[in-house]
């Protein structure tokens, strides 16, 4: 227990969210859930400076039960928009330990997320907040927030996740 | 053999059948814009988005980009955004507050009323321009008209009155607003700006296409089936309980969707009646947040005339051509055509004023699954329309079917005509109905 409590290093959050890019690009949805807590939360604002996800809409605010409606919705042969699952790269880089007291630490990131599907090769980039905390199975994600520079302009669906 | 012979046109759409040309064909594309985007009433926003003087918000009709603006004396003006100079567009925030706009390129200054104010160094323009600066203002977009608080515009100088334009689909407005314990609502909870490779006519007919759930979101309707919902008496325990719903109902038996009704008026305009049963989403008094809800309305209404109000059950209103909006669960949609094969659509939430903040919550959750950009809702949508447009871009295979249901139509009052079952295809007929009588009038 002491190791876990013991302060996230800035390589043991790099660590972590290259997994998780790493998990996403490789189509390992339920390891990619694993990484959550059990109370999670995955959001993508749809304002800049958004303040809260429940006065005002977001292109997604899934606690963790929508993530794994998400993941199951994917695999349902009429999923068609997510059949086939478009290629991704997630690029996470600019890695920042922003906070980190006691069981839980604030992580800040970019994302280039380059997509492909159906003939079209699409990019998005964005702000990342990853909120982490520690947990019997070591250092979880307890929040997620994915501020993408152009959520609020004309975007076409946004299947994958980010 | 050129598109803009009305009798060319006009043999483009038969009664059951249309030419995928209307589709795919970017020189009928261009005529659209002109001849019913130029002539139909269009939807441009609520007057709540311009509240006090000097409040602007930029929108476009057809190609026109233009400014809809409060002015000083509480008049609401459509204005072309474009300097009567050389043309460059004098506004470019989305949204403000102002006392003028300034051109960015010679400094011109029009009013919110678009009066040119100032020219700067304006001898240089040579004797007599001072004399015509009243005469170069920006210029007005022709008719601005409200219903209920909803702003209307038409490119047209001349036309049916906007309340002839709606006829009976006003009451779908009316049922929109009359649920407000404060007698009105507004625009709140920020704005979607979806686009999709696809016509702009592909939304408006499956927004009230019924056969389409089932199919299009049958992987949501799987993911969502078996999870549990909160029970009645709780207040939101999980935000996730108003997708979950929503998801599920999608899944509504055949018989449901038979039975609804789908009903159309004059100037291609339809709704559909409701296929919800679920008491969260509508009319739950089982729920506390709507119960209290309820308890305003009818302490504003009285109870027999709450009762009424909240008994109409609307699913979407559609608004022919640009707009779709569901009175009941207060969204609003707004259909921008950017070329024959691009649409954005602008979507946006109300909130009902005198309601409880629990219910703007709901409706912000209720936006995110069902109107949401990476939604597991909207996306297949826009999935199937995008797939649709492709087919229809290209082939020698020239026919669109829309027969289902045809033949079948029933009169009703005021001018309304329903479908035989509530997964007709009348719908559509009477888009392209009023598709052709738009695109084939002498002007």
């Amino acid at each position: 227990m002491s190791e876990m409590t013991a302060a996230l290093t800035l390589e043991a959050a790099r660590e972590l969210l290259y997994r998780e890019a790493y998990l996403l690009d490789h189509h390992e949805f339920d390891a990619w859930l694993d990484l959550y807590t059990t109370d999670a939360t995955y959001w993508l604002p749809l304002e800049h400076n958004q303040p809260d996800p429940v006065n005002t809409s977001s292109l997604v605010y899934d606690d963790r039960r929508l993530m794994e409606l998400r993941v199951k919705q994917a695999r349902h042969p009429r999923a068609h928009a997510r059949m086939p699952a478009a290629r991704t790269v997630h690029q996470v880089g600019n890695v920042m330990l922003l906070e980190q007291g006691g069981a839980e630490a604030k992580v800040a990131s970019v994302l280039t997320l380059t997509e492909f599907r159906s003939e079209r090769q699409r990019m998005f980039a964005a702000l990342v907040e990853h909120r982490l905390r520690v947990t019997p199975a070591g250092w979880k994600i307890a929040a997620k927030r994915v501020d993408l520079i152009n959520s609020e302009g004309e975007l076409d669906g946004i299947a994958v996740i980010l | 053999m050129t598109a803009s012979n009305p009798a060319e046109l006009a043999s483009l759409v038969e009664p059951d059948r249309v030419h995928r040309r209307l589709y795919a064909d970017p020189e009928i594309f261009e005529l659209e814009m002109r001849l019913l985007f130029g002539r139909a009433w269009l939807l441009l926003g609520h007057e709540s988005q311009v509240k006090a003087a000097g409040d602007y918000f930029l929108t476009r009709m057809a190609r026109e980009p233009v400014i809809v603006a409060r002015h000083g004396d509480g008049s609401i003006q459509v204005l072309f955004n474009r300097c009567t100079h050389r043309g460059a567009a004098v506004c470019h925030l989305e949204k403000g507050n102002t006392q003028q706009f300034v051109c960015p390129y010679h400094g011109w200054s029009f009013a919110t009323d678009g009066a040119l104010r100032y020219v700067p160094i304006a001898e240089g323009y040579g004797p007599g321009f001072a004399a015509s600066m009243g005469e170069r203002g920006l210029a007005r977009v022709p008719r601005v008209k409200t219903y209920r608080g909803f702003i209307f515009a038409s490119l047209a100088k001349e036309g049916p009155g906007l309340l002839e334009f709606l006829g009976y689909m006003k009451t779908s407005f009316d049922d929109f607003v009359d649920r407000a314990p404060g007698g009105e609502v507004e625009v709140a909870g920020g704005v979607f700006k979806h686009a999709y490779n696809g016509n702009w006519k592909l939304m408006l007919e499956n927004h009230n296409d019924t056969v389409h759930p089932a199919f299009v979101h049958a992987s949501s309707i799987h993911a969502a089936r078996d999870q549990a919902i909160d029970s009645g008496a709780q207040v939101s325990a999980h935000f996730s309980d108003i997708a979950v719903r929503q998801m599920r109902q999608n899944g509504a038996p055949t018989e449901v969707w038979e039975k609804l009704d789908l009903w159309t008026t004059q100037s291609g305009h339809s709704f559909m009646g409701d296929y919800h049963s679920d008491d969260r989403l509508v009319a739950g008094l089982d729920n506390p947040v709507f119960r209290e809800y309820y308890e305003q309305l009818v302490a504003r209404l009285g109870e027999p005339r709450a009762r009424e109000v909240l008994s109409v059950a609307r699913f979407n209103s559609i608004i022919y051509p640009n707009c779709s909006f569901m009175s009941q669960f207060r969204q609003l949609r707004i259909v921008h055509p950017l070329a024959v094969d691009r649409t954005m659509v602008y979507t946006y939430s109300y909130k009902l004023k005198g309601a409880p903040e629990q219910l703007f919550r709901d409706t912000v959750a209720f936006a995110n699954i069902v109107n949401g950009t990476a939604s597991a809702v909207l996306t297949d949508d826009l999935e199937v329309y995008e797939r649709t447009q492709k087919s229809l871009s290209g082939g020698l295979v020239d026919w669109v079917y829309l027969g289902r249901g045809y033949g079948g139509d029933v009169a009703g009052e005021e001018g309304t005509t329903r479908g035989v079952t509530g997964t007709s295809e009348i719908h559509i007929r009477n888009q392209f109905a009023a598709w052709k009588q738009y695109m084939t009038a002498v002007a």
